[in-house]
């Protein structure tokens, strides 16, 4: 089972991007990464300049590079950048929105999560295409996962394993709206928020969190209990999506786990030294309110104990 | 953070004049129980599709509590054994309840007031079990109930018409008239 | 310029085409349509009785079957395709990748629009679809402004429909778990936003709290106009404040922009209500055929409100404003 870095879902200052890759190329031991800017395309040209060294070093070290197309395209600029990424020659990309099939020269692809692959024939839609990898939408639970790995064995198949889940994308911005400017005059004021801007309910239980235009969960997702079903399913890779803690120390941990030198529990409770103060939750895999931490005997509840 | 665009309205609820809840406050309820259940005798052998809709809610137990009469009317829609009968208050265990002024609660009931609409305006309310109280108005609003017909015939079918237009003029700020 | 309308029910389909529908929209009483409410839609004899009613007033029925097929169980979605075109359906409207394929080979003749569950925002996007499946008409997500839906229009060959009043979705449609991350139930898995099954009402300190799957979702005042229990209308608190960070309950009501739309070149105008009863179609249906009219005319259109029919009261014209980003 291989590990697959997803891309770096928040808007971090150019300096602590590249540096983070460039210490993911030299010490994580993840077998893929996602690099680029899925989320806003106003954030793009802050990482163009660094992308070329992350990408090289990244190679450098053995590890295989996929580039993350952006998930909502609407304006111009976005499509003409959607444009470019699709036709460059050397970089495998990962599409997140199926306007990239338009303009998709016939070679191999990724897909990534944010392209609704909920069956086995949208699945099997896609591999006929070119698709050789897909990361399935997080909130599939275990018996979809297992029947699209079964029914195309040919596509490789990834699980939203470990991060913030990604719930939802507006035209909207919400880190700009709550701070009371428009989208076009943000500031980029997400920067403030390197692991997204927490939202509570009212009575004061976490709940979600903002990223610009983009919402995620408040909770952590955390597969590491679940990874002899996923092997199960025969799914060939999961994915860890970089928040402000530790990723070096999170693959490692996905990777014990993964050859067996650790057991599952005892890895759950190191997660929470490196990412503490976080709630954790696999409720969508198991067919559950995404929120929900199900142990082995069931559910019980996430964000809301 | 608010939307310089938008626009508000009001909606004034319609209720029956307090007098007429205090006349007939202190008559019995007995003489009310037979009526309302050949009421609903009629309505489940008119409209047999309403059961259709409802499906595993048809099983369950309703308040409907007009909050301007001196009582309130519980129902259990069940295909086996339907009830509907007034009572002074509403038992604790119920699965759903449905509040609101006599007007609102008819209009949704002829389909001549949007319930959602109603309860956007908090003219009226639910509590417990809000699919139950989904299912029952839908199939009551497909169902397209005529209840001046089902209790006298003919004859309320048109005293039914009559007493319509008089309620709609009350309810026009419940948005039943806005859009005419 | 068509006006497409909701209909959850045979009543309200029949109250649709009395009110000046030229289409109306509906589904089937399963998951396979996205709004799998309790106590509505069709089952596959009301649909036939539907259409044959629909099309003796000459009236289009255009049959939703657009929530992403479950793995494993993709027959029941291909039946609702294959009863649907049986039924006379006019046009289905799809929004899966997997729904799409099947019903462009299996049902070539069949006249297909793409759901706006399928978030196709962009014109090589539609220009996909179009190509790929056939699709004749995309139904627009609600996160573009007029001008770039004029500019849209002016790139593809294919037809556009754009919602025009009822509910707005904040977030881009068909790519949004807010409810299953609440709920476990989902739009695209379910057919279901923020369900009633998982929502309860409580009053505290006199205050109605309204909370989805234990998750406090507003708190209304005595008097202060409420709205659905959906999570992307709800007040949450920020370190940067407390409030509707995402949207505050209210409803599209794009009547306004009508002329402008029809001049982006826009084919067909969408209401947006199937979960509602027959008053509202009745009344939302019957305002916008007149607007129509007199737009049509080179009248100036009567001025209605509609505010009484609108969530919280209160109505937007969303993302077709370009200040409302």
């Amino acid at each position: 089972m291989q590990l697959t870095l997803g891309p770096v879902l928040y808007h971090w200052s150019p300096e602590r991007w590249r540096d983070f890759y460039y210490r993911v190329a030299d010490e994580a031991q993840v077998d893929a990464v996602v690099v680029g800017e899925a989320v806003c395309s106003k954030r793009a040209p802050f990482k163009q300049d660094s992308i070329p060294a992350v990408v090289e070093r990244l190679e450098a070290a053995g590890k295989r590079v996929l580039h993350s197309s952006l998930i909502l395209i609407s304006l111009p600029r976005e499509r003409r950048q959607t444009r470019e990424l699709m036709q460059s020659d050397e970089a495998e990309v990962e599409i997140n929105d199926l306007t990239c099939l338009a303009g998709l020269a016939s070679r191999p692809f990724a897909v990534g999560p944010f392209v609704n692959v909920y069956n086995e024939a949208a699945a099997g839609f896609l591999a006929e295409r070119g698709a050789t990898r897909i990361c399935l939408p997080p909130e599939l639970p275990l018996p979809a996962v297992a029947a699209i790995s079964a029914a195309v064995p040919q596509l490789a198949t990834e699980v939203f394993a470990f991060g913030k889940v990604p719930l939802a994308m507006s035209a909207r911005c919400y880190h700009a709206r709550a701070h009371k400017l428009t989208k076009d005059n943000c500031r980029f004021v997400c920067e403030k928020d390197p692991d997204g801007m927490p939202v509570k309910t009212l009575d004061g239980a976490g709940f979600l969190s903002v990223n610009g235009v983009q919402i995620l969960s408040d909770s952590c997702v955390s597969l590491l209990s679940d990874i002899p079903a996923l092997r199960r399913a025969s799914v060939a890779s999961l994915r860890l999506s970089p928040q402000g803690c530790d990723m070096v120390a999170v693959a490692r941990l996905f990777r014990d786990v993964v050859g067996g030198r650790i057991e599952p529990e005892e890895a759950e409770r190191l997660q929470g030294e490196i990412y503490p103060d976080v709630p954790f939750s696999n409720g969508f895999l198991h067919g559950m309110a995404g929120h929900v931490h199900a142990g082995a005997g069931g559910g019980s509840l996430g964000a809301l104990r | 953070m608010s939307d310089p665009q938008m626009t508000r309205s009001a909606a004034i609820p319609a209720t029956l004049p307090p007098g007429l809840a205090r006349a007939v406050a202190p008559l019995p309820l007995a003489p009310l129980q037979p009526l309302l259940a050949l009421m609903l005798h009629r309505i489940g052998r008119l409209y047999p599709d309403l059961y259709g809709r409802l499906g595993e809610h048809a099983d369950k137990r309703f308040g409907i509590d007009p909050t301007d009469l001196p009582f309130a009317l519980l129902l259990e829609p069940s295909l086996r054994q339907p009830r509907l009968c007034a009572v002074r208050a509403l038992p604790a265990r119920l699965d759903a309840s449905i509040r609101g002024p006599l007007v609102g609660l008819v209009g949704m009931a002829e389909g001549t007031l949007d319930g959602d609409a109603l309860f956007f305006s908090r003219i009226l309310w639910v509590e417990g079990d809000v699919a139950a109280a989904l299912a029952l108005r839908n199939a009551i609003d497909d169902a397209r109930i005529d209840f001046g017909a089902v209790m006298l015939g003919p004859l309320g079918q048109r005293l039914g018409q009559v007493l319509r237009r008089k309620l709609q003029g009350r309810s026009a700020a419940v948005g039943a008239e806005t859009w005419s | 310029m068509e006006l497409i309308c909701p209909a959850g029910t045979p009543a309200s389909l029949e109250a649709a085409v009395e009110a000046g529908a030229d289409a109306v929209y509906c589904g089937f009483r399963d998951e396979t349509n996205a709004r799998n409410f309790p106590g509505l839609n069709f089952s596959r004899e009301e649909l036939r009785k539907g259409v044959a009613f629909a099309h003796r007033r000459g009236v289009k029925v255009l049959v939703a079957i657009n929530t992403f097929a479950r793995a494993g169980a993709f027959g029941l979605w291909q039946e609702a395709i294959d009863d649907a075109v049986m039924a006379g359906a006019d046009a289905l409207i799809l929004a899966d990748l997997a729904t799409l394929d099947y019903a462009h080979r299996r049902h070539p003749g069949q006249r297909l629009h793409v759901s706006v569950q399928a978030g196709a925002a962009n014109p090589d996007a539609i220009r996909f679809y179009a190509e790929t499946f056939g699709a004749q008409r995309v139904v627009l997500p609600r996160v573009l402004n007029v001008m770039e839906i004029a500019s849209m229009v002016r790139e593809t060959s294919c037809e556009t429909e754009v919602f025009v009043f009822g509910g707005l979705c904040v977030m881009e449609e068909g790519r949004c778990s807010l409810s299953s991350y609440a709920t476990g139930q989902s739009p695209n898995m379910n057919g279901v936003c923020s369900p009633a099954s998982h929502v309860a009402y409580a009053e505290r300190n006199g205050h109605i709290v309204s909370t989805l799957g234990g998750f406090t979702i507003n708190s209304f005042g005595k008097d202060e106009p409420a709205g659905y229990p959906t999570l992307c209308k709800g007040r949450f608190a920020t370190p940067r404040g407390s409030g509707y960070i995402f949207e505050e309950p209210v409803s599209l009501d794009a009547a306004l922009m009508l002329p402008a739309l029809r001049d982006a070149g826009v084919t067909a105008f969408k209401i947006e209500g199937r979960q509602r009863g027959r008053a509202y179609i009745a009344g939302v249906v019957s305002s916008f055929r007149k607007i129509l009219a007199a737009i049509d005319e080179g009248r100036s259109p009567p001025a209605v409100s509609l505010a009484a029919m609108a969530e919280g009261q209160a109505s937007t014209v969303g993302a077709y404003r370009k200040g409302w980003r």
